[in-house]
């Protein structure tokens, strides 16, 4: 790397002890604030990360060196399984020209210190990349600049390397644990006048490293919120009513108490929110089988309210009538879509439907609270552990500031842990007993009390005209919407990812384009599951676009090509509109062309290939999917090809592939198998016996994993490969079967072919 | 409650439990063993694996009762320094994501190699299936017990 700058950038930042935060790049959106205070290293989960006056040099809350050189990283973000305790430590390393093998990393509480926590939306790695890089770059700038005050050198002729600072001209070389003690009397820079690395030299960040829990996860050490344990810790389970809003009218407490192992067993009255604290009946015993046992027997008299009417087959005949009406929201009108429809050399028309689906994190849900002298302490395995303070703040009367949250690893997330509710209940329940107490829900919890992927309808028109050309567009979608109270005013509110915008891809690219909704009233919950609506109109538009590329007799990656058109950049609608870089995605989109070879391999009836592309969460990412279909009908995918761009940088490669591989076979878990059932308001799946995940015989043989390296903003990776890949698969069907998939999941859907 | 002397990990652990506490609940709240994971309650996910008497067996459907003096053994024994051919393949290919099924993973292709050392892809996926893994590093995983098969070979044949 290059030399460190010249002294007198140096000397503009704040004292390092004077706690003052420091706004390292100003402007709203790249704020990050961070104290220059002590920070320090937990040895076990259920300890506080962050140890007062620990020894050693602290440029920052996210850095510390000791004097024996262990460089110890705070990873501000929730871990569940993106890798982002591994990555964005990395790019500290990266800048701090630290040997990894040097690195301890820490997982940071809670805390304003860190700045935002909420690891959603793919957001950690853009949010946090360049400040992360400066972070790195500031603690290396001191360092170098203690070693030339040693040595009474120009900090010019100094260059720091693998954990050490030379002195080029002699040699000389200090360790950076024997520079902690002079880097700590220096000011810290103004972290926005020290100078980063030139990407091309970079040694650690690209390369594929190893996630920094894996040791502790492959020798069963305790690691997630569920290995949580405190000393006198009691354990809790939570009742809720099976039907979705039902209230506690009584239940048979004093006989629960009675069992053995029971401490005790109450009424929690909750609160009307659908996704905060439900009413249900606690029961807090010593172990988590005496409270699951004494569960067995609990009878409660519940009052199941108005959700308990709804089903399934209900919505299904609701969306039916609705979408035989104009739309009730018009989300998008270009051109004269009646007209183009008129004049159409053909029209093709179809319903696209998909079922609730439920996130199944393999943990489940569970949290340990403690409540003691009106301060509560929370450990959670959790996405949003802001969310978890605001909630428990806002149902239970108590101070944020009386309220300390430990983020946990989660078993996964997918966007489940985005919700806060299990964190309230523990909560309400920790604080009547007096103890920590750790509540875990079970699988049947877990799977008939989520925060649901909606289900939807769509339905759609095309036109073409007598060169095969797309003319128009008409989507009505109907969604599913809670109702709501905003301003003093009922209103529906369609869930999480159930909302289209009318920017939503082939939208702003048809002269004739009509999109509607409709929401549909429900009781369900909903929340985000990982690609919030990209996971689905993905699925919808891509396949209907298939259908079109089919019915005007073209290539469908050259009908898609030519609908994409030439622009560069399609700019977004509105003032709140996300311009579309068209040239990005043309490029995955040819490139998974040429490395599937696209249109220049023959293959046998049962057979075929099938593309889709789809921009979310900042990525670009395009998919071809190869697959064989038994005559019987039964489905193998033999090999997924995916390209993306997510930017200038991949962070961790190792994490990346996995991140990709894992949305492959996540997509096409959920597009194989995933469906729940509504009747009397509740869920009618259980478990894994009938809420199928994919297991090994289903998963791909191979799936190929491509970056494309842009001049674009590094970007996050833990949703966009997602999407694609079931349009990939339906329209591989599609070609080796003449069967299209309209209806998901897959079991619905006859493939077998004569 | 009940008394019980179980054998785990080659370790004889006193217990007081009442007989139908399934052993996964035993493992991680009484004997601080809490690599074997709960995620189903039914021996559906594989994630609460664990050997008795060398053959694997859902922790969360076996009472404690009937586990007698059988040989116990969980993740946290398999290999007493963390170094089983399956361990050290599952760091160097970062197999995990979130890592909760991954315990359960390892126990149950342990076994799989002590009866077949080299086993085909098919073979693994037919050993495996009653293994899930909510990330899907099925890739991986396969990956991992081949690379450890190849170093478990290598050991063997080595010096």
């Amino acid at each position: 790397m290059k030399p460190a700058p010249d002294l007198s950038t140096l000397n503009s930042g704040p004292d390092r002890r004077s706690f003052m935060r420091q706004s390292v790049l100003g402007g709203s959106g790249l704020l990050l604030g961070f104290y220059l205070q002590p920070v320090g290293a937990a040895d076990a989960i259920g300890k506080p990360a962050r140890l007062e006056n620990t020894p050693g040099f602290r440029p920052n809350a996210f850095i510390r060196i000791d004097e024996q050189g262990v460089v110890t990283l705070i990873s501000k973000q929730p871990e569940i399984g993106q890798g982002i305790k591994t990555s964005l430590p990395m790019v500290i390393a990266e800048e701090l020209e630290v040997d990894w093998k040097d690195v301890r990393i820490v997982q940071g509480d809670l805390d304003p210190v860190y700045g935002g926590q909420s690891a959603g939306g793919s957001t950690s790695t853009p949010n946090n990349y360049n400040n992360f890089l400066r972070l790195g770059a500031t603690a290396r700038t001191m360092l170098v600049l203690a070693a030339a005050e040693i040595w009474q050198v120009p900090v010019g002729e100094c260059v720091a390397t693998n954990s050490a600072v030379q002195h080029v001209p002699t040699r000389r070389r200090l360790g950076y644990g024997q520079l902690t003690t002079r880097a700590a009397l220096l000011k810290v820079p103004a972290a926005d006048a020290v100078q980063l690395k030139n990407p091309k030299d970079y040694k650690l960040i690209g390369t594929r490293i190893g996630g920094v829990d894996n040791l502790a996860i492959v020798t069963g050490q305790p690691l997630f919120g569920i290995d949580v344990k405190l000393p006198g810790m009691l354990h809790a389970v939570f009742e809720k009513c099976p039907a979705f809003g039902g209230k506690v009218v009584s239940a048979n407490l004093d006989a629960i108490k009675a069992l053995p192992g029971v401490r005790d067993a109450f009424i929690i009255n909750g609160t009307g929110n659908l996704n905060g604290l439900m009413p249900g009946v606690a029961i807090v015993a010593d172990t988590s089988w005496a409270a699951i046992s004494a569960r067995r027997q609990v009878k409660v008299n519940w009052d199941e309210g108005a959700v308990a009417q709804q089903t399934w087959d209900g919505f299904v005949a609701q969306a039916q009538a609705l979408a035989k009406q104009p739309g009730s929201v018009q989300l998008r009108k270009d051109g004269d879509p009646a007209g183009a429809f008129a004049v159409a050399a053909k029209t093709v028309q179809a319903a696209y439907s998909y079922p609730f689906v439920s996130h199944a994190s393999f943990e489940p849900q569970n949290c340990t609270a403690w409540f003691r002298d009106g301060v509560l302490e929370l450990w959670a395995p959790t996405q949003n552990p802001a969310a978890g303070q605001n909630l428990v703040a806002s149902t239970l009367g108590i101070a944020r500031d009386k309220i300390t949250l430990h983020i946990i690893r989660s078993g996964g997330g997918f966007g489940r842990r985005l919700s806060a509710d299990y964190i309230v209940e523990a909560a309400a329940i920790a604080q009547r007993v007096n103890a920590p107490v750790k509540l875990t829900w079970s699988r049947e919890d877990d799977l008939r009390h989520d925060h649901y992927r909606a289900g939807g309808f769509h339905h759609l028109r095309g036109a073409l005209d007598a060169k095969g050309q797309l003319t128009a567009w008409h989507n009505h979608f109907v969604t599913f919407a809670n109702r709501v109270m905003r301003d003093g005013q009922s209103v529906l509110q369609p869930g999480s990812g159930a909302s289209l915008s009318g920017d939503e891809f082939p939208g702003r690219w048809v002269a004739n384009c009509l999109l509607e909704q409709t929401p549909l009233e429900c009781g369900i919950p909903m929340g985000p599951w990982r690609a919030p609506g990209s996971n689905v109109f993905a699925w919808v538009f891509h396949s209907f676009i298939d259908e079109l590329a089919y019915a005007a007799g073209r290539d469908p990656l050259a009908f898609r090509l030519e609908l994409l058109g030439n622009k560069d950049i399609q700019p977004g609608t509105g003032e709140r509109g996300v311009p579309y870089n068209v040239a990005r995605i043309r490029r995955v989109l040819t490139e998974v062309a040429a490395k599937a070879d696209w249109g220049r391999r023959k293959f046998a009836r049962g057979q075929g290939q099938g593309i889709a592309f789809h921009f979310s969460h900042r990525g670009y990412v395009a998919e071809v999917a190869e697959v064989t279909v038994s005559k019987a009908g039964e489905l193998k995918v033999d090999r997924v090809v995916v390209v993306s761009d997510i930017g200038s940088q991949i962070v961790n490669l190792s994490g990346a592939e996995n991140q990709v591989e894992g949305s492959v076979i996540d997509g096409l878990s959920t597009l194989m198998f995933a469906e729940l059932d509504i009747e009397r308001g509740r869920i009618v799946q259980r478990n894994f016996a009938d809420y199928p995940l994919l297991r090994f015989p289903n998963a791909p043989t191979r799936i190929d994993v491509h970056f494309i390296k842009s001049d674009q903003p590094v970007t996050g990776l833990g949703e966009p490969a997602l999407p694609p890949l079931a349009p990939a698969v339906c329209n591989a069907i599609f070609a080796a079967t003449g069967k299209r998939v309209r209806q998901l999941p897959l079991s619905r859907t006859d493939l077998s072919w004569q | 409650m009940s008394h019980y002397s179980l054998n785990i990990n080659g370790v004889l652990r006193q217990v007081e439990a009442a007989p139908e506490t399934p052993l996964l609940w035993v493992l991680r709240e009484q004997l601080d063993l809490p690599g074997t994971k709960y995620a189903c309650g039914i021996g559906a996910c594989g994630a609460c694996t664990v050997h008795i008497n060398g053959v694997p067996t859902r922790a969360c459907m076996t009472p404690v009762s009937t586990v007698g003096r059988k040989q116990v053994l969980t993740i946290e024994g398999l290999d007493p320094n963390g170094a089983h051919p399956l361990q050290t393949a599952w760091q160097e290919l970062d197999v995990p994501q979130c890592g909760y099924c991954q315990s359960g993973q390892i126990m149950t292709a342990a076994a799989l190699l002590k009866e077949n050392p080299n086993p085909s892809d098919a073979e693994i996926d037919d050993a495996m299936a009653g293994n899930l893994c909510r990330c899907a590093t099925y890739v991986r995983i396969r990956a991992g017990i081949h690379r450890a098969a190849e170093m478990a070979a290598k050991k063997k044949d080595g010096p």
